[in-house]
């Protein structure tokens, strides 16, 4: 799970988070062996829905400040080391 | 459509779906007030939340969804209640290292697209979805593989996308252009999108797989990427699907994989390994809540949904059943509102779309009105215009607009009685006895030989002004 998140972890923390994850774990089965017939299934905790903003441009960020938080920039583009695969 | 493409052989048949990612023409993008705005400077339109920076949370912008629907509709699709996912993945173009897309529960569903030469293409889906940055890959030639490093501009990270997924139904080349170009003009028509190719906003993949002909198995597929123009889609597809064919004949399969296409190379080369819906980690975004419309909402786009495309060319063939083919092209220039009031002017509707077809292929024909047009149709239909004469007095239309009449006689285009006509026709007859002995007794090659010099003689003693058809009828009538 480390590997998929690209976490580099420690073998103490992965010894921590195995027990954490594993506590979660539990926990969603007690909810499993809860009785929830005729409860309608939510996908949200919030009794809301259609929450729109309008179409209104809002200023951006400047870009040089934007860049100086970055580990590498080039040309006002962030700098970032050599990808494989492709995007989306 | 045009040009010769190599097919696959018999035996084999092609099997595309296609997904056409579209943007869409918001001012703002999909959950913040930045500029969703094409060759602004790199990263000049970006805030905290299109850069997934920590404690910055996403709204919906309103009008993304309401194009959206609106495109659903204008598909076909049911509208339904719909949520917003993330779909996590590791690659710079997106700064949160997630896609907020949509995933189970998409906003339009089970639509369809009709196309100009009749046939009908499922659409799956049609779900909203963000765009990603843009990365460039610097050293190494620019290829992927070798670069050095890449630069990324989110400018377009967080622009709000239509994914459009069809079923895959298409079963040509010709079958996938006119997909394209027929889900374009519907959305340059309801104004969602501006649809250029060219600029990325709008783009193809192509789910390319074959099988034996007659059988209705769906093989494994490849997912071609890089596509960048229609031409390019046809050639990409046509590659693939060879490629498929050649690995079952020498007793191989093709891999589930996404791959380019080369341009230049005029091939696909494989990408990744077509990761599994697993990998991506689909859950549902628990910032953004669940879309509901509502059947007014749904009725109050239906109501303002313009006439499409399809509708167009059934309100033309309708005047003149015999011009399908220049339907399509008039609805496709737009001049479909011309014709028609022309025809309620009066104008022989078959004539005036082959007219408008040939003759009227330009940008500009805002001079053209209806009833002109129509009453030059009108001297046409009753001879008082030549073919040639017809299209001049048109040309002249289109840059200065004015009355037929009064052009036509400016030009100095009398009307030819059908006497005068006849009489020249004889007139050459009787000077040209063996010309005309091998039109009356030559065989057919011979005939249409003779006519072209018939006709070139009369044309040279009118002018051009007299009507090729009407000679042709006065020769074959004097030979009896």
């Amino acid at each position: 799970m480390a590997h998929l998140a690209r976490l580099a972890l420690t073998e103490a923390e992965i010894d921590a988070f195995t027990g954490q994850l594993g506590d979660i774990l539990d926990h969603a089965a007690d909810i499993e062996a809860l009785n929830v017939d005729g409860i309608e299934a939510t996908s949200h905790p919030l009794p809301r829905t259609n929450v729109f903003r309008e179409d209104t441009l809002r200023p951006s960020l400047d870009r040089d400040e934007v860049l100086s938080q970055a580990p590498a920039a080039e040309a006002g583009q962030f700098r970032v080391p050599p990808v494989l695969g492709e995007s989306q | 459509m045009i040009g010769h493409e190599p097919s696959l052989p018999d035996d084999w048949e092609l099997v595309v779906g296609l997904e056409v990612h579209v943007e869409l023409a918001t001012k703002t993008k999909l959950f913040c007030g930045c500029a969703n705005q094409f060759s602004s400077e790199p990263n000049t339109n970006v805030c905290p939340t299109c850069l997934g920076l920590p404690g910055s949370l996403p709204v919906l912008n309103g009008q993304a969804v309401a194009f959206a629907m609106t495109l659903g509709r204008a598909l076909g699709c049911e509208v339904r209640p719909s949520v917003m996912a993330r779909k996590n993945y590791f690659y710079p173009d997106m700064a949160k290292d997630f896609q907020t897309t949509q995933y189970d529960q998409p906003t339009n569903v089970d639509g369809e697209l009709r196309l100009a030469d009749g046939s009908v293409v499922g659409i799956e889906r049609a779900h909203i979805e963000e765009d990603a940055g843009k990365t460039s890959h610097v050293g190494g030639g620019g290829r992927i593989g070798d670069a050095n490093y890449s630069l990324v501009d989110y400018n377009r990270a967080g622009v709000p996308l239509v994914e459009i997924v069809s079923r895959p139904e298409i079963r040509s080349v010709e079958q996938a252009r006119a997909y394209v170009s027929e889900l374009r003009n519907i959305l340059l028509a309801i104004g969602v999108s501006d649809a250029r190719m060219e600029e990325g906003s709008l783009r193809v993949d192509a789910n390319v797989s074959v099988r034996p002909t007659g059988s209705q198995e769906l093989r494994t597929r490849c997912e071609i990427k890089n596509i960048n123009s229609i031409r390019s889609m046809g050639r990409a597809i046509e590659y693939e699907a060879k490629r498929h064919v050649d690995l079952y004949a020498s007793g191989e399969s093709p891999h589930q994989e996404t791959r380019h296409w080369d341009e230049d190379g005029g091939r696909t080369t494989p990408g990744r390994s077509k990761e599994d819906a697993e990998d991506y980690r689909y859950f549902q975004e628990p910032d953004l809540v669940p879309l509901v419309p509502t059947a007014e909402e749904v009725a109050a786009i239906d109501e303002q949904l313009p006439m499409l495309p399809a509708q167009r060319r059934h309100r033309l063939t309708q005047l003149a059943p015999n011009s399908a083919d220049a339907a399509t092209i008039v609805v496709e220039r737009g001049q479909d509102d011309l014709v028609v009031a022309a025809v309620a002017a009066g104008a022989d509707a078959e004539r005036l779309l082959t007219r408008v077809q040939n003759d009227l292929a330009v940008d500009d024909w805002t001079k053209v009105d209806a009833e002109g047009l129509a009453a030059l149709i009108g001297m046409e239909t009753a001879g008082e215009l030549t073919a040639t004469q017809t299209k001049q007095v048109l040309a002249e239309l289109v840059n200065h607009g004015g009355d037929p009449r009064t052009i036509a006689e400016a030009l100095g285009f009398e009307a030819m009685s059908d006497d005068a006509l006849a009489g020249l026709v004889d007139g050459l007859i009787a000077d040209h006895p063996d010309e005309w002995n091998r039109f009356v007794a030559g065989d057919e090659g011979e005939r249409r030989k003779m006519q072209g010099f018939f006709t070139g003689q009369i044309m040279k003693a009118t002018q051009g002004q007299a009507d090729g058809r009407a000679v042709a009828d006065l020769l074959n009538g004097r030979a009896g």
